[in-house]
């Protein structure tokens, strides 16, 4: 089993417009740069981003490219804005040009896990009372309240890991993992960008985070200067 | 009357902290909190974009694009950190093991009603790990100035902004005082220095209840 793919343009290859994409990445660290450039040569439209920001802290180089184009229509975040600064999400979001969805980071987190999970809903305690619970079940457990939450999935999970085996084992390096491993389990087709490619059997069966089952496709990165300061 | 800079606000802010405590920072200005927590304080600061046990912010020659808080600042590690994915963080939070949270505010209410996450007369507003760490953590204190720039209350009656959750702010620590929230009302602990009471009422819009042993902080 050998799951490389040569490069980011042909990972991305069959990536429709309308299709539902969930990005890794929280902040600067842990974000598919190559495969955010592919789909932006591509130029596939009509994209449903799932992603906790839409970009603008690098943005030459992270979502901000595919907002600049018009290439996706609707986006569900939790933290789609920045104090101090409008990023390219905002510029069309005050133009009425893409739709938002925003959800707190937790029942986000949450809602990819339990779609990676085979479980369709699940009830949290998060936004109770605030506009997040606005127009959905509640229910109570033990006296508290509760809102009920339905999963998330996607056709496609672009993400970042660390190291990749051909198998599609993958780990991950420090604060970039975030998101990377609960989106490889929600998406039809999980496509991941890694620093560095091993073969079979050197990665520690102990310390694999994202087992190969939940990976379809592997391309390598390659090393940008991004400008982090 | 300006009261404390921003880095004194964080400092006595940590000094709420104590030790064996999970703590969790927000961004802005509760991220310079770290700044004022010692080694010794035996505090272990938790982050939602996955770590455990980081320190101080990096220097120059030691930033790492992969290690970074939640406001994407860089970190350093301490011996015995931990990294986990972001659903395992929030996890963390929703279950009651972060014991602080110190989050920043746009108003506070009377009753400890928070809002936080949508800036008046924006269109769209940024939730990130908020409501989650106000539903799950047991405490909750907001550091902030006390009025916005243009003079304007922050300490209300009743919160105009939309809310990240209700009934959840215990303590207030602002340039002008540190409050405390109480089922009697809003309880003035403590001043800034050449700060009296009546400064920090006259930019207060709820009535303030004055504590029986009411002092000016240390620092």
């Amino acid at each position: 089993m050998d799951k490389v793919l040569v490069s980011p343009q042909e990972a991305v290859k069959d990536i429709q417009d309308g299709s539902t994409i969930m990005f890794g990445g929280f902040g600067v660290a842990g974000i598919p740069f190559a495969l955010i450039k592919a789909l932006y040569e591509k130029g596939t439209k009509g994209i449903t981003a799932i992603t906790n920001s839409p970009g603008g802290r690098l943005e030459d180089f992270d979502l901000s490219i595919l907002f600049r184009k018009r290439q996706i229509s609707k986006v569900i975040a939790s933290y789609p804005v920045y104090a101090g600064k409008i990023n390219a999400f905002e510029e069309l979001y005050q133009k009425s040009e893409v739709e938002l969805e925003v959800v707190p980071q937790g029942t986000f987190a949450e809602r990819i896990r339990a779609g990676g999970a085979g479980i369709p809903g699940f009830y949290t305690p998060t936004g109770v009372g605030a506009v997040a619970g606005e127009g959905k079940e509640k229910r109570i457990f033990d006296d508290r309240e509760y809102l009920l939450e339905r999963a998330l999935r996607a056709d496609f999970a672009l993400i970042k890991a660390y190291k990749a085996d051909r198998m599609g084992n993958l780990i991950y390096r420090m604060t970039a993992r975030n998101f990377n491993p609960v989106m490889a389990t929600a998406a039809a087709v999980t496509i991941a960008e890694v620093d560095e490619i091993v073969e079979v059997g050197e990665l520690d069966p102990e310390s694999v985070v994202t087992p190969g089952i939940y990976v379809s496709r592997i391309v390598k990165g390659e090393k940008y200067d991004v400008g982090f300061k | 009357m300006s009261g404390l800079s921003r880095e004194l606000i964080a400092l006595r802010a940590a000094r709420e902290l104590q030790s064996g405590q999970y703590v969790n920072l927000g961004i802005g200005l509760p991220t310079l909190v770290s700044n004022f927590i010692t080694d010794e304080m035996g505090v272990v600061l938790h982050s939602e974009n996955g770590a455990l046990g980081f320190g101080r912010i990096a220097d120059e020659g030691e930033m790492d694009i992969d290690l970074v808080n939640a406001s994407s600042q860089p970190l350093t590690l301490k011996p015995g950190a931990a990294f986990f994915d972001s659903a395992t963080a929030f996890a963390m939070i929703r279950s009651g093991r972060i014991d602080v949270t110190v989050l920043g505010a746009y108003q506070v209410s009377e009753n400890g009603d928070l809002a936080n996450w949508m800036a008046p007369g924006r269109k769209a507003g940024s939730i990130g790990g908020s409501m989650d760490l106000v539903s799950g953590t047991r405490r909750v204190i907001v550091v902030m100035e006390h009025t916005t720039r243009f003079g304007e209350l922050k300490i209300v009656t009743r919160c105009t902004c939309p809310l990240t959750g209700y009934g959840v702010v215990n303590t207030i620590v602002t340039n002008l005082a540190v409050i405390e929230v109480t089922p009697e009302g809003l309880l003035l602990r403590e001043v800034a220095p050449s700060v009296t009471a009546e400064d920090v009422q006259a930019v207060t819009e709820p009535r303030l209840l004055l504590a029986d042993d009411l002092r000016e902080m240390q620092l």
